[in-house]
């Protein structure tokens, strides 16, 4: 097991204000191998659980055990085997793109000879070997990103965490980091991400929690998750903004569960286009409608009665 | 990955000196200025003060200076006045920034370095900073004929030691404050940094200010220093003196750099 959490807490006391509850008691285990992700909205307490397993920040209380070691006793040892991909980039912006990943390697105490061979083969990886001598600061968003993740690989890490990996990024730039994650999953690098994004989510976990409050509302396989908590197919019925409503004593008829968004109506059903049809046949009017597949964003607008992008 | 890692030897002691390279590393690109910076301005205070202002102090005779020229007077002083100048540069927006603005020293400490040995790193590497411009300026006072004898070497680990305990503190400092930092060091520098330089005896000697003013003077690391370094060109200290002096600058630097360590780290681990 390279993560195992028991009743894992973490309360902190602002300077001004009183004491927030970021985690109230989770259970983890996440086994070697694995792409496991932390689903849940902002405030979640997705960024303190992540700050407790790269062992930068002690827990309130329960138990923790990374890579089989206490991160209250060896810290240093397992911070030596980790990689860190954190929220928002801390790069050196005035150093070269190398000489970033040259640094971080000499941190772990690699020599220098290792350091650069590792900085130009991470280079390489991250798709900036032209980039190489710029300074980061002339780097683009999803450039810096993937210069991070390549950072958190100079000492081969027997496990990855990284907080919210593409947020911010156009959906190019995204697709080119979700390829270079998928790579080392392919490697067998485990893989723990926190995500607000649920196509994310999909695309690399084959785990996944979903937090609220602190708290984990639901554990499993993207699948299996949405298997659990949706149905297999949702009707959206789109209406001009507010006349949603009306529409919805009707809807609830046709199906069991309907949420309500600004804009439209989503049916859960197992058949969309027949319930579609019945729809029309009540007089349902919607401007348009599409039936999809469920998504994580179902089950979480089921899990926590809220949508997950406010 | 394709490259084997290789074996590591790491001990804390490896941590803070990669910590140390880091800081080298990053200040490389400012080498060169900072050399040109650390010679022209021992040459324009000497010029302009020592033997500008001086030749008008000299005329009015320094019996209260110990009979020395003003120059040879205020040339000790200089020295530790530029090394407390380049711990401050150091110290202030630099070490804040790695806190705050490019958030450096979160990616330092997710490695094995701890938020301690990241402190030991930053003081070795401003006690190396100090070292080179305390040499250049040594070596300024030797042209100009103002260094004293050999004993004017210890000059510059006084300027160091000074500098030093009055960094740790101020490292201290940048470690505890947050949105607030350009203020707070705008105000220590105004506030704390300049008065202190003007009135620990840099330019005249405290004996010429009234009791009033005079004993604040105790309390400046900067007077300390400065009387060090210039009983290391004019002489003039008896060795209890010195001792209390020096013991002075060493329980500064000892409590600042205890109280340095705990700062770092309560702000990188949270």
């Amino acid at each position: 097991m390279m993560i195992v959490a028991e009743g894992l807490t973490k309360s902190f006391t602002p300077k001004a204000g009183d004491t927030v509850h970021a985690v109230r008691g989770i259970d983890l285990a996440v086994p070697r191998g694995e792409a496991f992700g932390f689903l849940g909205p902002n405030g979640a307490g997705k960024s303190s659980t992540m700050r407790m397993i790269a062992c930068t920040s002690p827990r309130s209380g329960g138990e923790l055990r990374i890579l089989g070691l206490d991160p209250d006793r060896d810290g240093v040892q397992i911070r030596d085997r980790l990689g860190v991909v954190p929220q928002q980039d801390n790069l050196d912006e005035e150093l070269s793109v190398r000489e970033n990943l040259y640094i971080y390697g000499r941190y772990f105490g690699f020599d220098k000879k290792h350091c650069w061979a590792k900085a130009d083969e991470l280079l390489e990886f991250a798709q900036l070997t032209e980039k190489a001598k710029a300074k980061v600061v002339s780097l683009s968003g999803g450039m810096k990103r993937r210069l991070t993740i390549a950072r958190s690989l100079v000492n081969d890490p027997d496990l990855l965490l990284l907080d919210e990996p593409t947020t911010g990024l156009d959906p190019q730039a995204r697709h080119v980091l979700w390829d270079r994650l998928f790579r080392l999953k392919q490697q067998g690098v485990t893989l723990v991400l926190t995500t607000h994004y649920m196509d994310e989510a999909e695309q690399l976990c084959d785990r996944l929690v979903v937090m609220d409050g602190g708290t984990i509302v639901a554990e499993g396989s993207p699948a299996a998750l949405i298997a659990t908590h949706s149905t297999r197919e949702v009707l959206e019925l789109r209406f001009t903004p507010g006349t949603q409503r009306d529409a919805e004593p009707l809807a609830h008829e046709l199906v069991e569960r309907v949420e309500v968004l600004p804009d439209r109506l989503l049916l859960y059903t197992a058949d969309g286009d027949e319930t579609l049809d019945r729809a029309n046949q009540v007089g349902i009017e919607p401007l348009s409608a599409l039936v999809r597949r469920a998504t994580l964003e179902d089950v979480f607008l089921h899990l926590t009665g809220r949508s997950l992008i406010d | 990955m394709a490259i084997a890692p290789t074996p590591r030897p790491a001990t804390p002691t490896t941590y803070r000196l990669r910590m140390w390279e880091y800081l080298l590393r990053s200040w490389r690109p400012y080498f060169a200025s900072t050399l040109g910076e650390a010679l022209i301005a021992p040459v324009l205070y000497l010029l302009a003060l020592g033997l500008g202002m001086g030749s008008l102090v000299n005329r009015n005779g320094t019996a209260a200076l110990g009979g020395v020229p003003y120059v040879n007077y205020i040339a000790p002083a200089l020295l530790v006045a530029a090394a407390v100048q380049v711990a401050m540069g150091e110290s202030t927006f630099a070490t804040f920034a790695r806190f705050k603005w490019n958030r450096t020293l979160w990616a330092t400490t997710s490695t094995p370095i701890t938020p301690a040995q990241a402190l030991d790193g930053h003081v070795l590497f401003i006690g190396t900073r100090l070292l080179i411009s305390s040499v250049m300026y040594y070596l300024v006072l030797v042209v100009f004929g103002v260094a004293g004898g050999p004993s004017g070497l210890l000059m510059i680990p006084i300027a160091m030691l000074c500098a030093l305990a009055c960094t740790v503190w101020v490292l201290t400092l940048s470690a505890s404050i947050d949105d607030d930092g350009p203020m707070a060091f705008n105000i220590l520098l105004r506030f704390v940094v300049l008065p202190m330089t003007l009135f620990s005896a840099s330019f005249f000697p405290i004996t010429q200010l009234p009791w009033s003013i005079r004993w604040l003077a105790f309390f400046s690391p900067l007077w300390h220093g400065n009387e060090l370094a210039r009983a290391c060109t004019l002489g003039g200290l008896s060795w209890p003196q010195i001792a209390g002096h020096l013991v002075f600058l060493l329980v500064m630097l000892g409590s600042g750099f205890l109280m340095a360590r705990r700062r770092f780290t309560r702000r990188l681990v949270i």
